[in-house]
C-alpha cells in the first residue's frame, strides 16, 4: 500500500462549538481552515488541494477564492455524509502519496442546530426521494429511527440492553465534562439519567442520540517528509480506508441475512490491520463514531477488540472510560463534544498522538478513528512518528 | 393529523405500489432463476438477468425488527406508534406501520400479516400495513 506510513496529518483546526454561531458556513470553514494551515505552520500559499465529503454546503472553490488559494491541483468530494470523514484522509493521501498534490486540507464545516437540522424527518413531507421510498411513506423517517430498527435486532440476538447502550453515553459525557471545548464541558451524566430520558425513538432514549452542533474542524494533509519539518509533530496516517459491503443500503440495510452488525465496518477493519500492520490490542486509544450508541458496541466487535455480541461485556466495569483498558471518545465524542460528523474525532487523534489531548492517554503510539456507521463508511489508524 | 408523504414509483416499482391498490402484496421474481427481491430493482443481483415478474405474496410474516416511534413529529405518525420490519413467508422483508396492537405487546417473532390501509383525500392512496395474525 503506498500512502501508508508515507503521509500524515500535519494540522488541525476548529471552530468553537456551539449551537448558533451566528455567521454562515463559509465563514466556519474559512475559520477553521485557516487554523489548520496555521497550526501546521502553513499558509494558504502552500495549499494545492481540498477534500471534503457531501452534506457540505460549502464549495472547494468557494473555501479557494476567499483564502486567496491561488490554484487547486487536487479536489475530491466523498459520498454518504458523515461516513466519509476518514475518507477524505485517505483522499487526500492518495493525492500527495501519488504526487498530485502536496499539501490537501480536508474540512467540514456548518450550522447543523441553527441552520438545517439533522435529527428531522428526512426528507421534508411531499418530496419522498428513491432511496428513502421504502421508509419515510412508513414514518421510518430520521436518522435515529434507521439506528433503531439496527439496534432492537441486535439485542434480541445477543442479549444486549439500553443500559448496555446507556454505558457509551456515560463515558462519552464523562470525558466531555472535562474537555473544555465540549458542548457538555462539565456535564457528565449518570446512568440513571441516561435511563430516566425520555424516548426519542425506542430501544433510543434521547441519551442515546448525539447533538445537532455548529462548527467546524479542518485537518492539513501531507507527505510525512514535508510534516517533518512542520511546526507539530506529524500524525503518521499508517491505514486509510473505505469500505461497503453486500446489500448496502443508506442507513438502511435491512435485507442482509442477519443485520446485527455493520459489515461495511469490517471491510475497512481488515484493510486498516492488514496496511498498518497493526491489530486492536495495538491501540491505546480508539476513537469510534457515536451518532447513536448501538453502533459503537458493534464497532468495537467489526474492529476486533472483541468477538460479535461481545460489546456490551468488553465496555463492563469502564474498560472504555478514561483510566480504562481502552479510553474511547476521549474528546467526549459526537454525544458530549460536538457533531461534526467525525471530524472533531480525528483531530482528536491527532491530539492523543501528539500528547496534547485535554484528556491525555499515556503513551500513545496508535490511535483507530471510524467515520460514519450504518451508511458508506470508512476509518484511519494514525501514529506517533517512530523517527 | 397530516398525512404521510406520498410514496413515490418507478418503472421498477410500480408493480409493487400497483399491487398494493388491487390488495396485493407482490415481490418481484427474477425470471431466469426464480430468485424474489425487495426492494425492487432491475436486474437480479445474483444471476444478472433483466427479466422480471412477480409473485403475489401469502402475505403472511414475522416482525424481524421494530421501532417505537415517539419523536420528533412526523406526518401521519401518532406516536407512540410501531413501525416494524417484517419477513414475510416467502423470505424477503419489507417495512411498514403496525397497527391493532399496544407497543408493549409487540416483540419480535410477533406472527402478522398484512393489511391494505387507504390514506383519505380524494387523493388519497393505499399503503401496506402489519396487523397481528391469530
Amino acid at each position: 500500500m503506498s500512502f501508508a506510513g508515507r503521509v500524515a496529518i500535519a494540522g488541525i483546526g476548529a471552530t468553537e462549538f456551539s449551537k448558533d454561531s451566528g455567521r454562515t458556513p463559509l465563514q466556519l470553514a474559512l475559520e477553521c481552515v485557516k487554523a489548520a494551515l496555521d497550526d501546521a505552520g502553513l499558509t494558504p500559499a502552500d495549499v494545492d488541494g481540498l477534500a471534503t465529503f457531501t452534506m457540505e454546503e460549502n464549495e472547494e472553490i468557494a473555501v479557494q477564492r476567499f483564502l486567496g488559494i491561488d490554484h487547486l491541483t487536487f479536489f475530491g468530494r466523498v459520498h454518504y455524509g458523515g461516513g466519509a470523514a476518514c475518507g477524505t484522509v485517505q483522499q487526500a493521501a492518495l493525492a500527495v502519496s501519488s504526487g498530485i498534490a502536496d499539501v490537501v486540507v480536508c474540512y467540514r464545516a456548518f450550522n447543523e442546530r441553527s441552520g438545517r437540522r439533522f435529527g428531522r424527518a428526512q426528507p421534508s413531507p411531499g418530496a419522498v426521494e428513491a432511496p428513502t421510498n421504502w421508509y419515510v411513506p412508513f414514518g421510518l423517517a430520521t436518522p435515529a429511527a434507521w439506528v433503531a430498527m439496527f439496534a432492537r435486532r441486535y439485542m434480541h440476538l445477543y442479549g444486549a440492553t439500553s443500559e448496555d447502550f446507556g454505558r457509551v453515553a456515560v463515558a462519552d459525557r464523562k470525558h466531555a465534562a472535562t474537555n473544555p471545548a465540549a458542548w457538555f464541558h462539565d456535564q457528565p451524566i449518570t446512568l440513571a439519567e441516561h435511563q430516566a430520558s425520555r424516548w426519542i425513538c425506542e430501544p433510543l432514549h434521547l441519551l442515546d442520540c448525539c447533538q445537532e452542533s455548529d462548527g467546524g474542524v479542518a485537518l492539513v494533509v501531507t507527505s510525512l517528509e514535508r510534516a517533518r519539518d512542520l511546526a507539530k509533530p506529524p500524525a503518521v496516517v499508517r491505514g486509510a480506508a473505505q469500505g461497503t459491503a453486500r446489500h448496502q443500503e443508506m442507513m438502511t440495510s435491512y435485507y442482509r441475512e442477519e443485520i446485527g452488525g455493520l459489515p461495511e465496518m469490517g471491510v475497512v477493519a481488515r484493510q486498516l490491520w492488514r496496511q498498518s500492520g497493526l491489530r486492536p490490542a495495538d491501540c491505546q486509544t480508539a476513537v469510534l463514531y457515536d451518532h447513536f450508541t448501538p453502533f459503537v458496541l458493534v464497532q468495537l466487535e467489526e474492529l476486533g477488540f472483541c468477538a460479535p455480541g461481545e460489546a456490551r461485556d468488553f465496555i463492563a466495569g469502564g474498560r472504555i472510560e478514561l483510566g480504562g483498558e481502552l479510553p474511547i471518545n476521549t474528546h467526549g465524542g459526537q454525544l458530549g463534544e460536538a457533531y461534526i460528523h467525525g471530524m472533531n474525532g480525528i483531530a482528536e487523534a491527532v491530539r492523543q498522538i501528539r500528547g496534547t489531548a485535554a484528556n491525555p492517554v499515556p503513551d500513545v503510539e496508535n490511535v483507530v478513528v471510524t467515520a460514519g456507521t450504518g451508511v458508506p463508511t470508512s476509518g484511519l489508524v494514525l501514529s506517533r512518528d517512530a523517527r | 393529523m397530516a398525512r404521510p408523504p406520498r410514496p413515490t414509483r418507478d418503472r421498477d416499482s410500480a408493480f409493487f405500489w400497483e399491487g398494493i391498490e388491487a390488495g396485493e402484496l407482490r415481490v418481484q421474481r427474477c425470471r431466469a432463476c426464480n430468485a424474489l427481491r425487495h426492494p425492487p430493482g432491475p436486474m437480479c443481483p445474483g444471476c444478472h438477468s433483466l427479466d422480471w415478474d412477480w409473485i403475489v405474496s401469502s402475505g403472511r410474516g414475522e416482525v424481524f425488527s421494530f421501532v417505537v416511534h415517539h419523536h420528533p413529529p412526523i406526518p401521519g405518525l401518532d406516536p407512540p406508534c410501531v413501525i416494524a420490519l417484517v419477513e414475510i413467508e416467502e423470505g424477503t422483508r419489507l417495512v411498514a406501520n403496525v397497527a391493532r396492537i399496544a407497543p408493549e405487546d409487540v416483540s419480535v417473532g410477533l406472527p402478522v400479516e398484512v393489511e391494505f390501509h387507504r390514506i383519505e383525500g380524494d387523493d388519497g392512496w393505499v399503503v401496506p400495513r402489519w396487523v397481528p395474525r391469530a
